[in-house]
């Protein structure tokens, strides 16, 4: 309990991932928060990739945790733009109504 | 060791709590609060146990950029009409126990794995790049990017502009009725078309045809 190992970073990124996925599931209203919901689960990621490089002592880990950081900062960007044209066009960005496709 | 338990702890409890806020608070920009302090609390474990650039890289990619980014379009679009209400959700809210249901499994998917896992017996000559403890983490970081990943690096940094390029695009608007200066007109203009020399007669004046 009292000497932290691997399993406590690993217990601490499952938790985090979990609670991502909730916010994907459960949210029918806001379209933002979905996207802070991607943010957390790639940084339960980066917890994951950070204690395994810290705890078997290799650098590797580390490297690709920066190119986690570039590909999630890029994705954030790409969203919110899509989520700004679209409440630009259609007025409304609460998931219940964006049904366009639905045809 | 006892102040490494406790530290760790404190931090992750704060991120457990605030990450849960961010799913649940009603307010938007309550959310990308607690999506900050999320990543804050975050980036004091990665710099307690050792990796210091992830750690500050992570203060300033994410509370410097995304967070500052999410507000701002939370900011931007209409927050009175984006309440987070999915407690209260009227009718039809068969996907409030399924969704539970569903996310219960994959958390417990996850603690069975990491409870039932072990290294493999060969992992230490399957080390890619090992951690020099006479370097900082900054250095050593910087040491193999630049070098063994470097191909990689370039890549991230094209995902990056395609990133920034495809966010121009998509936002860029043309609105109509508005005036501005056309740069290329103004440069191929030569002095034919700007002046006109006119002998002027007494007392007759020039017309002018505009």
């Amino acid at each position: 309990m009292l000497s932290i190992g691997l399993g406590h970073y690993l217990t601490l990124a499952a938790i985090i991932f979990t609670i991502g996925i909730v916010g994907i599931f459960l949210n029918r209203k806001n379209i933002i928060v979905i996207l802070m919901s991607i943010e957390l689960i790639l940084l339960a990621v980066n917890i994951n990739l950070v204690s395994f490089s810290i705890f078997i002592n290799d650098l590797s880990g580390q490297v690709f945790t920066l190119f986690i950081l570039t590909v999630a900062a890029a994705e954030a960007a790409i969203g919110l733009a899509i989520i700004v044209v679209y409440y630009r066009n259609s007025g409304t960005i609460r998931v219940e109504e964006i049904d366009r496709l639905k045809g | 060791m006892i102040a490494h338990a406790i530290v760790f702890y404190i931090f992750s409890l704060i991120a457990i709590v605030s990450a849960i806020m961010v799913t649940v608070s009603k307010n938007t920009v309550n959310s990308v609060f607690f999506l900050i302090l999320d990543f804050i609390s975050i980036s004091c474990l990665f710099i307690m146990i050792g990796a210091e650039f992830l750690g500050m890289i992570m203060l300033i990619v994410y509370v410097g950029a995304v967070a500052v980014l999410f507000l701002f379009v939370v900011m931007m679009l209409n927050v009175a009409q984006q309440k987070n209400e999915w407690f209260n959700s009227s009718g039809r809210s068969s996907h409030i126990p399924v969704g539970l249901l569903v996310s219960i499994i994959i958390f417990f998917e996850l603690i069975i794995v990491i409870g039932g896992w072990k290294y493999k017996p060969d992992l230490l000559d399957s080390i890619a790049i090992e951690i020099n403890t006479h370097l900082t983490n900054t250095q050593s970081l910087g040491s193999v990017i630049y070098t063994d990943y470097i191909h990689l690096f370039q890549l991230s940094g094209m995902v990056l502009l395609v990133a920034m390029i495809g966010a121009i695009v998509l936002t860029f608007r043309q609105r109509s009725g508005v005036k501005r200066q056309s740069y290329f007109k103004q440069i191929s203009r030569d002095r034919k078309d700007g002046i006109e020399l006119v002998d002027v007669e007494n007392n007759k004046g020039v017309k002018i045809d505009a």
